[in-house]
This record gives C-alpha cells, structure tokens and sequence, in this order.
C-alpha cells in the first residue's frame, strides 16, 4: 500500500459496521441453532442426522460465495488497480476454504449413516473437494513470493482462471458422476422441505454470511495495519540516515 | 503472423539442441504407466478396464513435468522482458511459445500413448479415439498449464506450486478424455464427449493466452 | 540505417513509480528531443532502472504520463515497443544458439523485414562478427553485453533506453559504444542511459533521481 490509496474511508466504514455484523451472527446462528436443534422435527426417512443439513448447506453456500468474492475483488483489483480489492481477495480466501473444508467434514458424517461410508464420489461433494483444491492453490500462490503485491496481483489473476473453470469443473463432475453412479444410492440432499426446517435453515445461511462479513473485516483490517507496518519499515531502509527519526513518524 | 512462426522455430531449435524435455518427459509417461501393472497385478481384466485411466492421468502428469520450463529459462536470462517488448501482442507470442511446448512434449506423448494401450491390454476399439482425445486433450492442458507457469514465475518452490495451481483445473480434460474412450470401448458413441474436449480448446485457445500474457506482465514489473 | 529520424519530442510528466509497496520517485518531468540524450544519475534504489523500466513500458507509472509527440503513450503498447530499444541487466541469450542466430532472432521480432545484412554490420561494429559462429555459451561476460548492445543495431528504433550500458565492457568497448550512441543522436534518435561510471555523453541533460524521492514522511503519512 502506498499513499496512492488511501485506506482511511474503508477504515472508518469497516469500525462502524462490524459490531452491528457481530451481534447479528450471533443473534441468526443462536437462533437458528435452537430452532434447528430443538424447535425442528426429525426427518421421517433420515432420523435426527438430518441436523447436519443446517450447518452442512449454509457452509456449501458460503464455500462458494466465498470464491465469488474473491473472483470479484480480483477482477476489480485488475481493472481498478485498488490494493483493497487485493487485500479483500487475500482475507477471503482462507475463510472461504474452512466453510468448504467444512462442508466437506459435515457432508462426510452426514455419508457414514446414509451411505454406510465416509465418502462417496457424490458429485456435489467431488466438486466442493475441487473447490477446495482451487482455494489451497490460491492461498499458496498469494504467499509465494517476498513481496506480497506481487503475490495479490499474482493469484488475482488465479482467481479468475479458477471461477472461470467452476462451472466447467461443476458440469464435468456432474456428467461423470451420473456415468458411474448406481441410481439406487440415494444423494445427499435437502430432503423435500417443510416450513420447520426452512426457518433454521435460513437463519444459519444468513447467520454465516454476516459471520463472513464480521470475519473479512476483521482481515482485511488486520492486512491493512500490517502493510503500514511494511510502509514504515521500508521508509526506514530507505530515508537518509539520521534525516528523520522513526519515532517521529510513527508518532 | 512473421513473429509467431519466428518464436516458435526458436523454441524448437532450443528444444533440438537442449534436447532433453521431450525424451525426459515420455520416459516419465512410459515409466509411470509400466509401474500400473506392477501395483494393480497383471490381471488382463483389471488393466482392460483401467487403461484409459491410467494413460490420461499419466499424460496429465508427464505434460504437467515440463511445464515450468515454459517461461522460467526466459524469465531467468532476462529475454522475457526483450519478448514482453516486441512490438506485438504478448498473448501471440505466448501462444508460439505454447504451440513449441507442445509440439516437443505434447506430440511424443501422443505417439507413445498407443503402444502404451497395447501394454495396459486396452480393447482395440478404442485406440483412434485415444490417440483422438489426446489431440485435442494434451494442447488444451497446455494452455491451461502456461497460465500456471506465467503465475508462479519468481516464486518459492515454483514447480510444486505449479502443480497445486493446475492440477485441479486439469480435472474436466481428464474426465472427458477419459469418457470418450471408455464409450468407444464399449461400442458406444463418443462424438459427445469428443465435442467437449474440442470446445474446452477452443474456449482455452483465446483466454489462456490472454491470461498467460497478464500473468507475464506482471511478473516483469 | 543512413537516413535520419524524424524529429520528435519524447516528454514525461508527473511521472510517479511505487515499487513493491514504497514510492521510489514522484513529480518527475523530462522533456528530450530528436538528438538529446538524458543521463540518469543517483545513488542505489533511487529509481534508475524503474525509471528505465517505465519508460520501457515493462511498468506501470503509479501517476503522471509519457508522451511522444503530445500523445499518450500508454494508448498504443506496441507503437511504443516499436520505437525502443531497451538494454536492461541480463544479456538475454540462449547458450545453444549461435551470435548470429542470437541477433538475429531479436532483430526480426523487432522488426520482421530487418535483414542479416544489418546483423553482420551491428556484429562487425562490436567487434564480434569473427565470433558468429560460437554457441552464446562460450562467450565471455563482455562479449555477451556487446552482443546485447549490438541488437541496437541489428534492428533500427529511435530511443535507446540503456540500463548500466558500460558493465563489464573493457575500455576499447566502452569508446565503440560511445561512438555508436554519438552517430545515433547525430540522426535524430534519443539515448536515455544510466550509469555510474565513465559513458561519456557530450551535451547529455542530467537527471538526478534522488531529488524526486518522496519526503520520507510523505510516503506514509495517508497512514496516520
């Protein structure tokens, strides 16, 4: 970051917004814990597993909006050149791959009782397992090199390979999925959905997107103070010796 | 038109006179797939089935091997930034680049793919269609792979990087070059799945190059 | 190779550049003319060759704008490439490829109708025509700089952007590069060149980065 752009607005923006996000994520997923723990009825066909559906779904959505986001930040920051749309890109990432490795954990012990195993090549699984690959390769990319722009610019442009691929990636799972799958395995999914299950549902969908939010802001605020650690650092090494001393900036 | 035909003889005389990538990148494909056999047991059954498996994932691997020789020998003696200058577009000089790469490492493998099929007891039915599938298969995995190879240019331990980067973007080349086979094997169509792989080049045939480009751009400043 | 240039003017203004995360230089302006030559000078990490590289078109400028004739260069890359030649810290040849074949592959992608007449010239003129025969990876460090400068020659542009240009050069070599520059701007073209030793440049203007660099306090002071 440099004083081409200057982070103050988004800085401000960011303290004003995040409490009212915390208390909200705390609010929808208690919420949606108890309808969906206690005030929510067992499925008639899957017993009391079908729970796992209200944190297994929402992390499913949040996996793959993460990645949107990401695609979208990087997109921006190749057209606009804004650094805070790498740093968005860059905090997102590994908030994006814990919901899908979530997803996938969640989806694994939802297989044992329905499948008998813990895995199957379900294709919407297999493709969250991608998905996931394609967020390790992006944060991997992002901290290869020493100097961390070049990182950001680096897996912008990853991130936008990647999203492009999603959906061909989605449709080539799918089609092979359906090639070598018996009909008579039953497929995960949201079983035909009653009101008592839509609510908590919901609530923990929305719960997670403004848990999202909170988190990302904290990020990205994190990202912004260290790389005004590195500005100043660098002012350092490069002013004259003795001309200023470091105490005075900072100060 | 003049400078695309320029780069790609140079990549080729280098290649003629390095000589290694191709002979080193096919002996890793022969290899590895003779190591099959060795895991899985010589049952013909079991090799028959596998075989279209066995030979695309491998092909995937050993075209993946030499792809972060793309741009690295360029980037390192400094002629990627004189290239990056031409009075051209980068994305056509990308693309001459990415036509060499294959000719001197997707071709070979495409030649011994067959010979491999007889070892692996692959049904005879399905030879055109993986010699087929890997025509149109092994350039679109190389153009997928220069954007890695542009991407992790002046990283840390670049060439496993590169792997994680494309490995995953590789899956529905794998999946329908697969597919098609398997379908001829068993006496059915495989013109769908063959449509695929040819739209996935064509597709990759504008954006990869144009990706690579940016990605090069960028390593340079 | 004979005729001249046309006249042109190649300005800069308001030039900024910000490497990694740090402002190198900002505020920086340069005017040259058909026949100047600009000689950057300052001490390490001033900006030299980010100055070089930019006007190369291999960066960015963080602010300000290149013109060439009052248009923006940054509207037309390739117009742009076509008119530079820039000499930069590696050499940029193939150890498989011979002199010849090294020269010659950058003068046509430079300029696809340059022929091998002007590659034996540029070679000659560097003293290494007696060597176009020799595989890039027997040469020396110097010979491996002149055949990097010879692609000056090899295919023609009007401004020559020259990173460090004397670098391991013996003394006979540095007075054919001086030679060859002076016959450059006496047809009208540019020389924009960096150094810290012994390149004489009758006439040069003298740019001294370091009095661009941003008050230290400036470059983080959106920060407090």
């Amino acid at each position: 970051m440099h004083r081409f752009a200057n982070p103050a607005r988004f800085l401000r923006l960011a303290a004003a917004i995040q409490p009212w996000t915390a208390a909200a994520t705390v609010l929808l997923i208690g919420a949606g814990l108890y309808f969906g723990l206690i005030a929510s009825p067992a499925d008639y066909q899957q017993g009391q597993t079908v729970r796992i559906m209200y944190v297994h779904v929402p992390s499913a959505w949040l996996g793959m909006a993460c990645y949107s986001t990401m695609a979208i930040a990087s997109a921006m920051a190749l057209i606009w050149k804004h650094p805070l749309a790498d740093l968005i890109g860059k905090s997102a990432a590994p908030i994006g791959a814990a919901f899908t490795f979530l997803c996938l954990v969640t989806g694994s012990l939802w297989g044992k009782p329905m499948w008998g195993t813990w895995w199957a090549w379900d294709a919407r699984l297999t493709s969250m397992l991608i998905l996931f690959f394609l967020y390790l390769g992006y944060m991997a990319l992002a901290n290869a090199f020493d100097d961390p722009t070049r990182g950001a610019k680096a897996s912008a442009v990853l991130a936008l390979a990647g999203f492009v691929n999603v959906p061909v990636i989605k449709f080539s799972v799918d089609w092979w999925n359906t090639l070598h799958q018996p009909a008579s395995v039953t497929k995960i999914g949201m079983p035909s959905i009653d009101p008592s299950m839509l609510l908590p549902l919901l609530l923990m969908g929305v719960g997670f997107t403004t848990f999202f939010v909170t988190v990302l802001l904290v990020r990205v605020r994190s990202e912004i103070m260290a790389s005004k650690i590195r500005a100043i650092r660098l002012m350092q090494i490069h002013s004259t010796p003795g001309a200023v001393a470091s105490g005075e900036v900072v100060g | 038109m003049t400078r695309l035909s320029e780069i790609i003889r140079r990549d080729l005389r280098l290649a003629l006179r390095q000589g290694s990538d191709s002979i080193m990148v096919v002996t890793f494909f022969v290899l590895t797939v003779v190591l099959f056999p060795f895991g899985l047991g010589p049952e013909t059954n079991l090799l028959e089935r596998t075989s279209a498996g066995i030979l695309w994932v491998t092909a995937l691997l050993a075209s993946m091997l030499s792809l972060d020789r793309l741009f690295l020998a360029d980037y390192e003696d400094g002629s990627l930034e004189l290239l990056a200058l031409t009075p051209t577009a980068l994305e056509l000089l990308v693309i001459g680049k990415v036509v060499a790469h294959w000719l001197t490492t997707g071709l070979p493998l495409i030649v011994a793919a067959p010979v491999l099929a007889v070892l692996l007891q692959m049904n005879g039915d399905g030879f055109a269609t993986l010699v087929l599938t890997m025509l149109l298969g092994t350039p679109t995995l190389s153009l997928i792979g220069a954007i890695g190879a542009a991407l992790v240019l002046g990283a840390r331990r670049g060439g496993v990087l590169l792997s994680l980067l494309v490995l995953p973007l590789y899956v529905p080349v794998l999946i329908f070059g697969v597919g098609a086979i398997d379908a001829a094997v068993q006496d059915l169509p495989s013109k769908a799945q063959l449509l695929v792989l040819g739209g996935m080049l064509l597709a990759a045939l504008p954006l990869a190059p144009w990706a690579a480009a940016a990605a090069l751009r960028q390593a340079l400043e | 190779m004979t005729e001249g240039w046309p006249s042109s003017s190649f300005s800069a203004d308001g030039l900024a550049c910000v490497r990694g995360e740090r402002v190198v230089f900002a505020q920086l302006d340069f005017q040259l003319a058909s026949g100047e030559a600009l000689l950057l000078l300052g001490p390490n990490g001033s900006g030299k060759s980010s100055l070089l590289r930019l006007l190369a078109g291999l960066l960015k400028p963080a602010a300000g704008r290149l013109s060439w004739n009052g248009a923006a260069v940054a509207d037309d890359r390739e117009v742009h490439a076509a008119r530079i030649h820039y000499v930069g810290h590696h050499d940029a040849i193939k150890p498989v490829l011979t002199v010849l074949e090294n020269l010659r592959f950058w003068a046509r992608l430079h300029d696809p109708d340059s022929g091998d007449e002007a590659a034996r010239m540029a070679l000659e003129r560097f003293g290494l025509w007696r060597l176009h025969e020799v595989p890039g990876k027997l040469l020396s460090a110097g010979q491996k700089r002149r055949l990097n400068l010879s692609r000056l020659l090899g295919a023609p542009a009007p401004v020559w952007l020259l990173d460090e240009p004397s670098v391991a050069l013996d003394k006979a070599s540095v007075k054919t590069l001086e030679a060859v520059i002076a016959e450059h701007r006496a047809r009208g073209g540019m020389v924009i060149l960096s150094t810290h030793a012994d390149v004489d440049l009758p006439g040069a203007q003298a740019l001294h980065l370091d009095r661009f660099a941003p008050a230290p306090a400036a470059a983080v002071e959106a920060w407090i």
